[in-house]
């Protein structure tokens, strides 16, 4: 089998007395879509934190793209291709939906110390950022709206297109169908299915549609421990993860 | 359009103030516009890193210090006629002093930043501060420049052949410098530099997860603005002919936040608007009442208050991004 995108091993975080972070080892392969599930608290955000470089870990390595990453810090392991979106929308929200995905063009390009040319004007930049837009489905008449002034699943939609704009080898999708209505949560699962296959992904996700819809393999995360991981058939019918997982949401 | 027809009517205003002021018989205010001219350069120099790149430093007059001092102590060794460390003349010539100082002021802040920029939030705005009240403190200390009086300069700079002693030159000469800097920042702020500049004031995060290490553009930035402060340093030395270490005082680098917020941050035009009512308003107001600063306070309230982007808001559309 060739060699995994991503291998995290023997992953341990602590805060205080509580383990986030519990022995965790995780692999992500060539092309697969990988879901990471878990019920609250279970460290799903905390260790997507560790995974892309925000949080130390205690112990533990972390290799992505046949190098060790675990001392690299956040940017420098998206320069070598590891791209996320965050479960709280980040983005620049003085600036418009076009000029946020420019920016992220921009730095996929190399350095920014060019002093003299209007950025904003340099179809380079703009042309990619547009097809960008488009691929994510945001429509072209909002590319020209402030961040601020979109609705939660443009941010949602927006956020992708940034993290695509480096043409990740890895995305790290930390619940990018949080807060969406039905609609928007289908539009957003057809996006990812168009590019499941050609970028691999590690998707967190509490949309459990969403998450058997799309994965070619899903882990379970439970209080910082990943106690079952393997085809999605398999893991909904693992008792031990009905115990801990599913059961509870049914229950909701 | 029409805003580039504004503007040059507002510059050719500025140009023909010395002969207005003459025909008006209030010659006094050439002096105020000066003031006013190397002010906005200070102030525009801290706006790019306060306004564009939202780093509070709070330790600016430091750099319009260090390039005031440059002209005295290099007029100081040229008077004594014993070079500077027993290495570099002394000169009178602003073609000398001029880069100097900005080489000076340039330096002091990579130095400065680079250790500052370390850290962020209010512990960047006291560690800003804290080296700013060192260079304060070494020139205090300094008596072969005077030490706390000061550094009289006999005669301005030459340059050109010009007189910058008369009061309408040297003007001119703040003004040049002044929308020269301007310009130029126009085109630094919209370059691929102050897009990330901007990315830096608003998220710090979202620039890491787009892999850009924001570090070495944050300091490009801070000694690009030491750099321009100390440019107006030096004007500021020929203008008064006399330097102190009253230039870098805490609250020198106060007034230059002052201008920049009043003016409106992160807008190209704000901190002239800033520096011009500010020196305006103390002019005016110290003729009325020696308690001047007590109605300052109020009135700058009410700007922060109610105008987010300081006087700027006045003019609309030219507000933030159009100036």
């Amino acid at each position: 089998m060739a060699e995994p995108v991503l291998a995290v091993r023997n992953l341990v975080k602590r805060f205080g007395g509580l383990v986030a972070t519990d022995d965790l080892t995780l692999e992500v392969r060539p092309g697969e879509l990988h879901a990471l599930i878990g019920p609250n608290g279970a460290g799903k955000t905390t260790a997507i934190g560790q995974i892309c470089g925000e949080i130390a870990p205690d112990s533990g390595s972390i290799r992505f793209d046949g190098a060790d990453i675990t001392g690299l810090s956040f940017a420098q392991r998206v320069r070598r291709g590891l791209s996320r979106t965050f479960q709280i929308v980040q983005l620049l929200d003085d600036d418009t939906a076009l000029e946020n995905v420019s920016l992220a063009v921009q730095a996929a390009e190399g350095h920014s110390f060019r002093f003299w040319r209007n950025a904003r004007l340099d179809r380079r930049l703009t042309d990619r950022a547009r097809a960008l837009l488009a691929q994510v489905g945001l429509p072209e008449e909002r590319a020209r709206v402030r961040a601020s002034d979109l609705s939660h699943g443009e941010r949602k939609q927006l956020e992708l297109a940034i993290a695509l704009a480096p043409g990740p080898k890895l995305l790290l999708l930390d619940e990018p169908m949080a807060g969406l209505g039905a609609a928007e949560s289908l539009r957003m699962t057809e996006v990812l299915r168009a590019l499941k296959g050609r970028i691999p992904m590690l998707l967190v996700e509490h949309d459990m549609d969403a998450v058997f819809a799309l994965a070619d393999r899903v882990s379970v995360l439970v209080y910082g421990r990943c106690i079952a991981s393997g085809l999605p058939e398999a893991i909904r019918a693992d008792p031990a993860v009905r115990e801990a997982y599913l059961t509870e949401e049914d229950g909701h | 359009m029409r805003e580039r027809i504004v503007l040059a009517a507002l510059l050719a205003a500025a140009v023909a103030l010395p002969w207005i002021a003459e025909a008006l018989g209030t010659p006094a205010t050439v002096g105020v516009a000066t003031r006013i001219a190397i002010y906005a350069i200070a102030a525009a120099s801290l706006n790019l890193i306060l306004g564009y790149g939202g780093l509070v430093s709070f330790g600016h007059a430091a750099y319009f210090g260090l390039g005031g001092y440059t002209v005295g102590i290099l007029w100081e060794h040229f008077r004594l006629n014993e070079p500077f460390l027993g290495i570099i003349p002394g000169t009178a010539e602003l073609l000398v002093t001029f880069p100097a100082a900005i080489l000076v002021g340039g330096l002091a802040a990579a130095a400065i930043g680079a250790l500052s920029l370390r850290t962020s939030g209010v512990q960047f705005i006291m560690i800003t501060l804290a080296f700013a009240q060192m260079v304060y403190f070494l020139f205090v200390s300094l008596a072969v420049y005077g030490g706390d009086d000061g550094l009289m300069i006999r005669r301005p700079n030459a340059f050109l052949g010009l007189n910058l002693r008369d009061p309408a030159t040297m003007y001119w000469l703040s003004l040049a410098v002044l929308v020269f800097w301007l310009w130029l920042m126009g085109r630094v702020v919209r370059s691929r530099f102050g897009r990330v500049l901007e990315g830096v004031r608003q998220s710090e995060r979202r620039m890491a997860a787009i892999g850009i290490s924001t570090y070495p553009y944050k300091l490009a930035a801070f000694a690009i603005a030491g750099a321009a402060c100390a440019a107006a340093g030096a004007l500021w030395a020929n203008y008064a002919r006399f330097v102190s270490p009253d230039m870098m005082h805490w609250t020198k680098s106060g007034e230059l936040m002052i201008m920049v917020i009043l003016g409106g941050l992160g807008t190209l035009l704000g901190p002239v608007l800033g520096a011009a009512a500010l020196v305006g308003l103390e002019y005016t107001l110290s003729g009325i009442t020696e308690h001047w600063q007590f109605v300052l306070g109020p009135i700058l309230v009410a700007i922060v208050l109610f105008a987010r982007k300081g006087l700027m808001s006045l003019f609309g559309r030219w507000g933030p991004g159009n100036g």
